[in-house]
């Protein structure tokens, strides 16, 4: 790891009152311009000295996209900057969005739940060491992946989607909102833009050095839940070496529209195993029309790896991935 | 404008790590400048079709210039050529696709189709036709000066290839072989159905040269590529690009633009015979 120094660089503090003053800011900046959450990605980039961004736009006092309100078809609207803890313990998130619930509550620790937001949450950047010691790797626009070798540290790292980088997406909430079919509302000053959830993330044989759509200019604003499907099942879990306080080593979301005693329709996605989260399209597939059995989840977990390729350090996410897609269709409640 | 990219390495080291992209732009301004200065200043002067009798007699209608399989290699790179520079610098410029496997599968055919050129030139063509000589360069001057609007200046018939065409090939052929060799170097930093990754095999400083030498190829190939395409339509070359096509040329466009002494077609019945096959 680069050495934290207590000190960081200079820049120009921005603290925008709108949208529209950030987004203006954020156009003005370009990509010299660095834009401030609950800072908790950010202050490790600029106390490594990695990050030296010439202005810094903090959104602290954009109330408009703060909480957490009812959407026009009877789902929930989030905004980007709501905390992670009053996303966990909204009462309509964890009635009606328990996976949601669960998964805002599973970040780190209570105190960094309260600092950190829905939206910082989202769009973080990849822990990988090695691109976070500030090493010219393919993410960082170098030309070597450093923990791709065969003498590379890469236990944390990709089993799928690999190219070229193999950092994996550390989101907990990401693969929950791909799973409830989420939609990210952008906004820069071209207008507001709307992406699913699943089109939101993208890989290194998109962009090595993005993990998301969003480009310099643009802001994420707002989450759009959907009304939750009739006869809804959910699932996440979230394995960590530490319970206390940990990025995930793999995690897995799940809804399952059940009627029946059969699987109506299906949203699998498991997180940590890619540069982005995976919706596993195969599984949803073959389980469709099938009981939520642990035969059904055997089944699932099988094809869930099938296109899974270990690095030296990390073929332990391969039985991982295989048990928690199993799990995420036989438990889900 | 800086030309190369550079970045501090894990031990502090200053390497260079590629060329600037700053540089496509400047090969895409350069080819368009190239072309609009050229076809401003130089006539589109299209061959009359006066032919000395004497010469033509004998002669087919119709002369081989290209056989099949120099016409397959060319098609051939032509296609792996576009692919390789679209997936290499769409991306860069904010076309964003996932490129990497179409590249280097680009790649692997461009190398297979030079090799077989390789093999072609050797073993079925006659090799010392694109050599540049003395007689190509007196070509070369005249021809410039005739481009130049010089009255008395008239270029002279050349061989079986023009001495622009040459230089045109061998510039390309050195592009080309310093994207192919750097390229297949690249392919050692990641696992392939080749060879596993070898990462470490060079200092960062030598990889980085050789990215560097990669990237001036491809960016040298944007502009080779715009020069040759603005020349491939250019009216009075069309018969040549006609030739790439269908194999042949009219005896018309041979006694006009080539040098019987230079390049002497072989036997005429042959020749109609292997015109008419193609």
């Amino acid at each position: 790891m680069a050495v934290i120094r207590d000190m960081i660089p200079p820049f120009e503090l921005y603290q925008p009152a709108g949208v529209d003053d950030a987004v203006r800011l954020m156009d003005e900046h370009g990509s010299d311009g660095w834009v401030l959450a609950g800072g908790l990605d950010t202050f490790d980039w600029f106390k490594d000295r990695i990050k030296r961004p010439a202005a810094v736009i903090d959104l602290g006092g954009v109330d408009e996209i703060r909480g957490i309100t009812g959407a026009a078809d009877g789902g929930l609207d989030i905004g980007a900057m709501t905390s992670l803890t009053d996303v966990a313990e909204h009462a309509d998130v964890q009635g009606r969005y328990p996976l949601l619930a669960d998964a805002a509550g599973l970040v780190a620790t209570p105190q960094i739940r309260n600092q950190g937001t829905l939206g910082g949450n989202i769009v973080q950047d990849t822990r990988c060491w090695y691109y976070r010691s500030g090493w010219p790797c393919y993410r960082a626009g170098g030309n070597i992946c450093y923990a791709a070798t065969r003498r590379s540290m890469n236990r944390e790292h990709c089993i799928v989607g690999a190219d070229r980088c193999v950092a994996v997406n550390p989101s907990d909430t990401a693969p929950a909102l791909v799973a409830l079919d989420a939609e990210m509302v952008v906004v820069s000053t071209s207008g507001e833009r709307t992406y699913p959830a699943a089109d939101f993330f993208i890989g290194p044989d998109i962009d090595i050095e993005r993990m998301t759509v969003l480009e310099p200019g643009d802001l994420l604003t707002r989450v759009v839940l959907p009304a939750p499907w009739e006869g809804a099942r959910w699932y996440f879990e979230k394995i960590r070496d530490r319970k206390s306080w940990d990025f995930s080593l793999v995690s897995v979301a799940s809804t399952l529209s059940v009627q029946g005693g059969v699987i109506q329709d299906a949203r699998i996605v498991v997180n940590s195993i890619a540069p982005y989260p995976v919706r596993m399209g195969a599984v949803e597939a073959a389980i469709r029309g099938r009981e939520p059995s642990d035969e059904t989840g055997h089944m699932a977990g099988e094809i869930a790896v099938e296109d899974a390729r270990a690095l030296r350090h990390n073929d332990y996410k391969i039985a991982l991935t295989r048990n928690l897609v199993r799990r995420s269709i036989r438990d889900a409640a | 404008m800086e030309f190369l990219r550079r970045a501090l390495n894990p031990w502090g080291e200053d390497v260079p790590i590629g060329v600037s992209w700053d540089l496509i732009w400047a090969a895409v301004i350069i080819g368009a400048v190239f072309v609009v200065v050229h076809a401003l200043m130089v006539p589109k002067k299209v061959g009359t079709g006066e032919v000395d009798p004497d010469e033509a007699e004998g002669l087919p209608e119709k002369l081989q210039r290209h056989k099949p399989g120099a016409r397959g290699f060319h098609w051939s790179m032509s296609a792996t050529m576009f692919a390789l520079l679209i997936t290499a610098f769409f991306p860069v410029i904010g076309i964003q696709f996932p490129w990497v496997t179409i590249h280097w599968i680009a790649g692997v055919l461009l190398i297979l189709t030079v090799i077989y050129h390789i093999y072609h030139v050797f073993a079925k063509q006659d090799f010392w036709t694109m050599w540049i000589d003395r007689r190509d360069i007196e070509e070369g001057k005249q021809g410039l000066k005739a481009a130049l609007g010089k009255a008395d200046a008239e270029r002279p018939r050349a061989g079986k290839y023009p001495v622009d065409q040459k230089m045109f090939h061998h510039v390309a052929m050195v592009a080309t072989l310093g994207a192919v060799v750097t390229g297949v170097l690249m392919m050692f930093r990641i696992d392939n159905f080749l060879w596993a990754e070898r990462t470490y095999m060079f200092s960062d400083a030598t990889w980085g040269w050789i990215y560097v030498i990669h990237g001036v190829c491809g960016i040298g190939l944007i502009f080779l590529v715009i020069a040759h395409v603005y020349f491939a339509i250019r009216p009075e070359k069309r018969w040549m690009t006609w030739s790439m096509i269908n194999g042949w040329i009219d005896r018309d466009r041979y006694l006009e633009n080539h040098d019987p002494a230079r390049w002497t077609v072989p036997e005429a019945g042959t020749q109609a015979a292997e015109a008419e096959g193609d």
